[in-house]
């Protein structure tokens, strides 16, 4: 399997308070990476440096590479909004835009011209929000507003949203945690159908989640990675005792 | 009280107060119109000019400008807000009235003189120089509070759209449209302050009581009239004439606001309302 995105020797700041330290992993393509860890451990924060959502904290700074298809997205004249536009991002919490349903999908493949009519672009919508397995349900209401679908349907909205844009990787940052039982079994399975044509990185409090969704996992904790391997051998057979510790919940 | 005491009036004039052209308390003669006309258009002329430029430093101070950038000035546009309006009245007679006269007056009637608005003679004193002034005043509150809505706007939507490839200004954008309804909300309050501002308009406008298409020519607004009269109006008629227009100040305010209110509505409606639903 080849690796779609390298991380070697990243550090990370909040002005002086260092985040992450000297963190080095490979992302295989097309497969679902599980970021677990105690609150505050820094996998939120190393999964903003991948699309450089950090940037818009003034403070931050990023040491160390990131390679995404063999280009380091932390090179000068890097070209953010296109880095951005290959690896899309869904947040804990859902944030659709004040606007209609179908708009919400629209917006990402407007303003990146994606679409070549006004027929391709319904089409793109329409595909969008069956991938996000939420066509049945809004259907019938794509002009009525976003903020009138349940918070499983708006959180699958956001991901149809990021989907529209034809990203290669998808960074989910926690996006089931805000989630009743049943909406976060639909997050999941759509996780494990995506997989099949994106690279996944999903943020997770909830280890069970980890295990059922996740082809490898990594375990972070106080900023450094602490372990990395294929779920099963995380969750079964870790190699270090914090792992272990931490998966069958002696802290954390 | 007001109704009470401009009864004097309303029963001698009725409706036709609120239409009357003319204003000659020597003569009795009292119609209000190019008063409404003069406060309604003056205010007009403020918004028109404050508003774009209040976004236009509240996106900047907000969306783009560093902090450091940003802190000196937004303490700067807000100290604008505190100074006394007889001094944005002096700084109107001596140095906007000269501007337009010399300058940008010549340059309007060269460029769009074809257009009546522009057309008349210059004195620098009229309904161009009052409506600027008031824009000026109303520009650090407008801004002020543009400013405050744009900060409003969870950062989660400004991640929404970065994480889509948006750029900065695309990123603006959709900050901008859920603070619709609160920027719709600032331009009422800047609306409300223009149509009652009185000592700088006064000195500035002209205080003639004329309806003219040309807005170079002087004109008077209601609150400069009470400003400037109602001290001296012995006559129990003129008392009551200027009572009753103060009461029309009062409905043209509400009006003004109620439209306000339903322009808001609309821009607000769709999507923007579910959230309080």
């Amino acid at each position: 399997m080849q690796n779609k995105i390298s991380i070697s020797n990243l550090n990370f700041f909040y002005g002086k308070a260092q985040a992450l330290y000297d963190i080095t992993l490979d992302i295989p393509e097309k497969e679902v990476v599980a970021f677990i860890g105690p609150s505050g451990c820094g996998k939120s924060t190393f999964l903003r440096t991948l699309n450089r959502m950090n940037d818009t904290i003034p403070i931050a700074r990023a040491d160390g590479t990131v390679t995404i298809d063999g280009e380091n997205i932390y090179a000068p004249g890097t070209d953010v909004v296109a880095l951005r536009r290959k690896v899309g991002m869904v947040f804990q919490k859902s944030n659709p835009f004040p606007k209609s349903i179908f708009e919400n999908v629209a917006y990402g493949i407007r303003i990146n011209g994606i679409h070549s009519s006004k027929s391709d672009l319904n089409h793109r919508v329409e595909k969008a929000l069956h991938d996000a397995a939420l066509w049945d349900e809004v259907k019938d209401r794509l002009s009525s507003s976003a903020f009138g679908l349940s918070g499983g349907q708006q959180q699958r909205l956001c991901i149809a949203r990021a989907l529209a844009v034809e990203p290669e990787v998808i960074l989910m940052d926690e996006p089931a945690s805000a989630l009743d039982p049943i909406a976060t079994q639909k997050i999941e399975e759509l996780v494990v159908e995506l997989k099949r044509d994106y690279t996944i990185v999903i943020v997770t409090h909830n280890m069970q989640q980890a295990s059922r969704v996740s082809d490898k996992t990594a375990f972070f904790m106080l900023g450094k990675l602490i372990e990395f391997g294929p779920t099963y051998k995380m969750f079964q057979n870790p190699d270090e005792k914090l792992t272990e510790d931490y998966i069958t919940g002696r802290f954390g | 009280m007001m109704v009470e005491n401009s009864m004097p009036t309303l029963s001698r004039f009725g409706i036709g107060f609120l239409a009357g052209m003319e204003w000659k308390p020597a003569q009795e003669e009292f119609g209000a119109l190019p008063f409404i006309y003069g406060t309604v258009v003056s205010s007009l002329i403020a918004v028109l000019l404050a508003v774009p430029v209040s976004i236009g430093v509240a996106v900047f101070l907000v969306e783009q400008a560093p902090k450091s950038v940003a802190r000196p000035i937004a303490f700067m546009v807000e100290l604008l807000a505190a100074i006394p309006s007889v001094v944005y009245g002096l700084w109107g007679i001596f140095v906007l009235a000269p501007f337009i006269r010399e300058y940008l007056g010549p340059f309007l009637q060269t460029s769009l003189g074809f257009l009546p608005l522009f057309q008349g003679r210059l004195t620098g004193i009229g309904m161009l120089t009052g409506g600027i002034i008031l824009a000026l005043m109303i520009t650090p509150i407008v801004t002020a509070v543009v400013r405050d809505v744009l900060e409003a706007v969870p950062v989660t939507q400004r991640e929404a759209a970065l994480a889509l490839g948006a750029t900065k200004w695309e990123t603006t954008t959709i900050v901008l449209g859920n603070a619709a309804s609160g920027i719709a909300g600032s331009v009422v309050l800047g609306l409300g302050r223009a149509i009652g501002e009185t000592m700088a308009v006064t000195m500035v406008i002209g205080n003639s009581p004329q309806i003219s298409a040309s807005l170079f020519e002087p004109a008077n607004t209601i609150a400069s009239l009470l400003a400037a009269n109602f001290a001296e109006a012995t006559d129990k008629l003129y008392l009551s004439a200027l009572i009753e227009i103060g009461l029309v100040l009062f409905l043209v305010t509400f009006v003004v606001n109620a439209l306000a209110k339903l322009l808001i509505m609309s821009v607000a409606s769709g999507p923007d309302r579910a959230k309080h639903t």
